[in-house]
Formats: C-alpha cells, sequence, structure tokens
C-alpha cells in the first residue's frame, strides 16, 4: 500500500472520518452523494485543506512522507501531487502550454526545458498545436485534457481526480472518459477519482468506496459495489432496487413487510437485490408458477431509451423497466395498480 | 418613462452638468494659450502631476499587500482593521491634514524622533504633498483592489497551490495577472484623488509655489486675486479629469470587461 489516509474534519454539522489506502499504479473511486464530504477527503488529501484528525502518509522510495499528523501539516505546494478540478481551472492569462509548464517552473525547471517538456505532454493528450492558444480558446474536453496533462507533468506520486467529467456533455464526456481511462493505466502513481457518477468509477477505478455523510458505508470492486449495493443510494446509482430482511433458506422476510422468494437459500439479516428488467408488470395477477408476485401502485414512470423505468409503491417498493410498446398497451399511467412479479431466481441475496 | 424618476432624473443630470459648462462658457479662450504658458501654471501642473504619481505609486506598493491581507488572510480582527483603512474615505481631508502634522510635524510623536536624529522635517515640503495625498488616496485602491480580489475566483490559487506554488509565487504569478485590471482602475482612482488632493495637503504641506502648492492649491488662491486665472487652472483639471476618465473607461475596464469594484 502506498498512500495511507485516515482523515478527520469537522465541516459545520458534518464530522468526516475516512480511512483509504491506495496502492501503487491503483485507481481508488470515491463516490457519495453531494455534500457527503468526498470532497472534503480530496483537499485534505491535496493539502488545501488541514484536517482536525488523523494521519496522511505516503510512501517513497526509502521510506514514508508524513503529510498530516497531530502536530504536522504539509501545505499543498510542498506535495508531489497533481489535481484535475471539476471546471479545469486553467489560468486564463497563461497560454495552454504555459499551464501545463506552470508546476515545472515552480518547481525549479528552466522556462525552455519547461516548455518543451508541456508541449510533449500535450502532444501525449492531443492537444499537439494547440500550446499557443488560451484556455478560452479550447472546448470542454479539450481544456480538462490539458489540465490533466498540467497534472501529470510534474510526475506526481499523487493524482487527484474532483470531478472531473461532470462538466462536460455527454459525447466529449465519453471520449474523454476513454482516454483518461488510458492515462491512468498508465500512470504508476497513486490516483484518487471523486465523483458522484457511478459510470465515472465503474469504468476508470480498480476501488470503489461510498461515502455517505462523512464515513464509509461500502468498499470493494466495482463490480461488486453494482453487484450488491448496500445502502439505498449505491442501489440507486446502480439502478438496482435495495430491499433488507431476515432470511430463513430461500425465503426473506422484508423488514417493511412482504416476503421474497429467493433463488439460493441464506440465513440471518440479508440485502435482497433486484434488477429492474427483471421486473414483468400485469394488469391482473398472474396465473402460473412465478412465487414472487406483489400488487403495487405505478407512482412514476420515466422514458428510459426504449423501455420505461416505472417506479412502484406497495408492501415491496420496486422499480421495474418495461418497453415502451408493453408500457402503451397495458394503457398504464401513475396511479394505476399492477402486479409485480420477478422469478426467484432473478433476485441476488446477500448477507448485511 | 414615468414622470417621478425622469423629472428628478434630468434635474440631477442638469446639476452634474450645468457648473462644468459655466466653466466653459466663462472661459477666456483668447488668453488662453498665454496663461497656460505662465511659469506658475506650469509649476503647479508639474507638482501635482509628479506628486500625485508618486502618491499612486506608493499607494501601490502598500496598498495591493494590504488589500490581499483584507481579502484573503484569515488574520483576526479583520472587519475592524478594514473599518480602519476606509476611515480616511470619510474623515473630511482638513482633519486628515491636521492629524499627520501631530505625528509628523516637528513637534509629533515620530517627527519629533526624525528632527532629532536625522535633523529632517517633513511638513511643508515636496515630500509632505506626496505623504498627504497617500493618506486620503490610499484607501480607493484599498477598496477597489480588495474587491477585485473578492471577486476573482480563489480556486486558482488552489490550483497554482497543487502545482508546487507557494502563496508568494502564487501572488505574483496567478492572483495578481488575474485582478490586473481591477488594480488598474484602482491606481487610475487614486491618482484621480491625490490630483484633486487639497485639505489635508494645504494642511499639512502648506502653500509654496514650486514645492507644495499644487494645483488645487493655485485654483484657491488665484479665486481670491486673479478669478481668470483660476478659471484656466480649473479647466487644465477638468482637461485632465476628463482624460483620467476616458483612460479608465476605453483602456482597461473596456478591454477586460472586468468590473471594477
Amino acid at each position: 500500500m502506498s498512500l495511507r489516509a485516515h482523515v478527520v474534519v469537522q465541516r459545520g454539522a458534518l464530522l468526516v472520518d475516512v480511512d483509504l489506502t491506495v496502492a501503487d499504479g491503483e485507481v481508488l473511486a470515491v463516490l457519495g452523494p453531494n455534500g457527503a464530504g468526498k470532497s472534503t477527503v480530496l483537499r485534505v488529501l491535496a493539502g488545501l485543506l488541514a484536517p482536525d484528525g488523523g494521519r496522511v502518509a505516503i510512501d517513497v522510495p526509502g521510506g514514508e512522507l508524513v503529510w498530516d499528523d497531530e502536530d504536522r501539516h504539509v501545505p499543498a505546494h510542498e506535495r508531489p501531487l497533481g489535481m484535475v478540478f471539476q471546471d479545469h481551472l486553467l489560468f486564463p492569462h497563461l497560454s495552454v502550454t504555459d499551464n501545463v509548464a506552470f508546476g515545472l517552473r515552480t518547481r525549479g525547471a528552466r522556462k525552455a526545458h519547461a516548455r518543451t517538456t508541456a508541449q510533449d505532454w500535450l502532444a501525449r493528450v492531443g492537444l499537439e498545436g494547440f500550446g499557443d492558444r488560451r484556455p478560452t480558446q479550447l472546448s470542454g474536453g479539450q481544456a480538462q485534457r490539458a489540465a490533466l496533462a498540467r497534472a501529470l507533468v510534474g510526475e506526481p506520486r499523487l493524482l487527484l481526480l474532483d470531478e472531473p467529467l461532470s462538466a462536460l456533455d455527454a459525447r466529449t464526456r465519453l471520449t474523454v472518459r476513454a482516454e483518461l481511462r488510458r492515462h491512468l493505466t498508465a500512470f504508476g502513481g497513486c490516483t484518487v477519482l471523486v465523483s458522484h457518477d457511478p459510470v465515472d468509477a465503474m469504468a476508470l477505478a480498480d476501488r470503489v468506496v461510498v461515502v455517505e455523510d462523512g464515513v464509509v458505508v461500502q468498499e470493494g470492486t466495482p463490480s461488486e459495489v453494482a453487484r450488491m449495493p448496500r445502502t439505498d443510494y449505491v442501489a440507486r446509482l446502480v439502478g438496482l432496487s435495495l430491499l433488507p430482511g431476515t432470511a430463513v433458506g430461500t425465503t426473506v422476510a422484508l423488514d417493511g413487510g412482504g416476503r421474497v422468494a429467493t433463488g439460493e437459500a441464506a440465513d440471518g439479516p440479508v440485502f435482497v437485490a433486484v434488477r429492474p428488467e427483471t421486473v414483468s408488470l400485469y394488469l391482473a395477477r398472474p396465473e402460473g408458477s412465478p412465487r414472487n408476485v406483489w400488487p403495487a401502485t405505478l407512482v412514476a414512470a420515466t422514458p428510459h431509451g426504449s423501455t420505461v423505468r416505472c417506479d412502484l409503491d406497495g408492501e415491496v417498493p420496486l422499480t421495474a423497466d418495461v418497453t415502451a410498446t408493453a408500457f402503451a398497451e397495458m394503457g398504464l399511467v401513475p396511479g394505476a395498480a399492477v402486479w409485480a412479479s420477478v422469478k426467484a431466481s432473478e433476485v441476488a441475496v446477500y448477507p448485511r | 418613462m414615468p414622470a417621478p424618476l425622469l423629472v428628478p432624473a434630468l434635474i440631477g443630470v442638469v446639476f452634474l452638468v450645468l457648473p462644468l459648462v459655466g466653466l466653459l462658457a466663462r472661459a477666456p479662450w483668447s488668453q488662453l494659450p498665454s496663461s497656460l504658458a505662465e511659469p506658475q501654471i506650469g509649476q503647479a501642473l508639474r507638482l501635482s502631476l509628479v506628486s500625485a504619481t508618486l502618491a499612486t505609486l506608493l499607494s501601490l506598493v502598500l496598498g495591493v499587500p494590504l488589500a490581499w491581507v483584507l481579502a484573503r488572510s484569515t488574520i483576526r480582527g479583520r472587519s475592524v482593521l478594514r473599518a480602519l483603512v476606509t476611515v480616511p474615505l470619510v474623515l473630511p481631508p482638513v482633519v486628515g491634514g491636521v492629524a499627520l502634522f501631530l505625528v509628523l510635524g516637528r513637534q509629533g510623536l515620530v517627527g519629533r524622533w526624525l528632527y532629532e536624529t536625522f535633523d529632517y522635517t517633513i511638513p511643508f515640503t515636496t515630500t509632505a504633498v506626496v505623504i498627504a495625498e497617500t493618506f486620503v488616496a490610499m484607501p480607493f485602491l484599498v477598496i477597489t483592489v480588495e474587491g477585485a480580489l473578492r471577486a476573482a475566483d480563489a480556486r486558482f490559487e488552489d490550483a497554482a497551490a497543487t502545482l508546487g506554488a507557494d502563496r508568494w509565487t502564487t501572488f505574483r504569478r496567478v492572483t495578481l495577472p488575474l485582478v490586473l485590471p481591477g488594480v488598474a482602475a484602482g491606481a487610475v482612482l487614486c491618482w484621480a484623488r491625490a490630483l484633486g488632493e487639497f485639505g489635508a495637503t494645504i494642511t499639512f504641506a502648506g502653500n509654496f509655489p514650486g514645492t507644495t502648492q499644487t494645483m488645487p492649491l493655485a485654483v484657491y488662491l488665484a479665486l481670491q486675486s486673479d478669478p481668470e486665472a483660476a478659471i484656466v487652472l480649473s479647466l487644465v483639471l477638468l482637461g485632465v479629469s476628463l482624460a483620467t476618465l476616458l483612460l479608465l473607461r476605453d483602456r482597461w475596464l473596456g478591454r477586460s470587461g472586468t468590473p471594477a469594484a
């Protein structure tokens, strides 16, 4: 492990207390809703904010560098790190090349050498020939690539990415995300990415930490988090219905009332996760074998590509994806009474 | 447009513009070239321009860091400090002159020490003119620059810090360039205020042609003996003021588009 951080900060009413470790070459995504304290954690790692407690240390050849503990706070400019901000924050009064060269100049590089290195990096992020422009003359995607070059040019030990894609439009986002992934794979230091978009976290990170209300509520690989969310927030992010309950064999008694039959057996407190596309809707109680059938009321319907996402209320609150055709044929409107069904084998169950 | 707004607005414009029209109407245009060539006018104008420029430079050297402290630092008692800095804005300049005299005069707190140690007295010298003008004009610069600093996005400074820049480097290479239009606007305001300074100057520096008699003092003196000359001097000051205004609008504010606090 290379970056070890225990960050304790009081921000108004919110107490942030988060433990993070990041290995060399690893990308850790900190995922969480707005106001959960994830940007605060990032500012502490950057040295822009002195924590109220805890310890931040990073391994360097020949030992460990302590950045924060009870009697030490190394300011940002003395930490070998690079940071990419949400809205790039390229200096408007400098050319793109001078922006990228900035970090080299402050660390004592000669002007000519700094500019040459900056131009090399601009070429690496696909901005060859844009060096003489002002940041305002770049598109959003180009500016964010220049910001990445500016952060990486000093060969930092730690790369911090604060919502690096959220200011970009959907199309640019796709291409910049793919490029970012390529650069992160090539980067040998530790990377911490803060995002509220699960797609960024899933596409870019090796490991995900979910922070809510200042504490870590879940940690794991992106696929673990996506398959087995542990809080409503994560479940909603990855598009699952999350139902806590108590399992006896293949039956789970839900905390909110109602029963769910599962394919796998379990015992004790569990989460049940249901994918919206596995939920079928009927106007009348379906005949035949399904063990999981519940009456429900349609409370909201939002078109989602070729499907319609239906939020259901009832004994078992669920989200269902039905095709737009089926939605129209059934004549569904908010307030309609329906029957929801899901196969036991499609229901995931895992310990709480 | 509703009359309750339009009528007072028109009266307001007339009130502001009429005195200037009067000045232009009464100007002895035919004698203007010869009057302007008179040595006292040139002397007073030169002294005014030099002392106002020196006062502006002094204000820049002291006022920009002061504005930074007010806008960026987290020291305690910052609001008290800001109030103290703005006192000269509301203080009658004559009172400022008296206060300066009490501190820097030969019998004053600092002045006595200066006199006894270096055999140097400040009052009634050109130095006194510059000090009086700085005292009155510097708050304009500080307030303007502080406003520009507050309006500037401080996150650029965070970005600079993550790129290895300490606070001094950040100030020089990021903050100052970003607020340069505000600094320029503040300097122009400061210079214009210094150029028109009267009360503190005449109290603290006196009225000696060649060393402390600036244009406003010369206008006042001339009005008592030679009203024609007073008009000529006033015209010159008006011209300089208008030129400053144009410079302020087109050169700095117009081009950068940054409002000056």
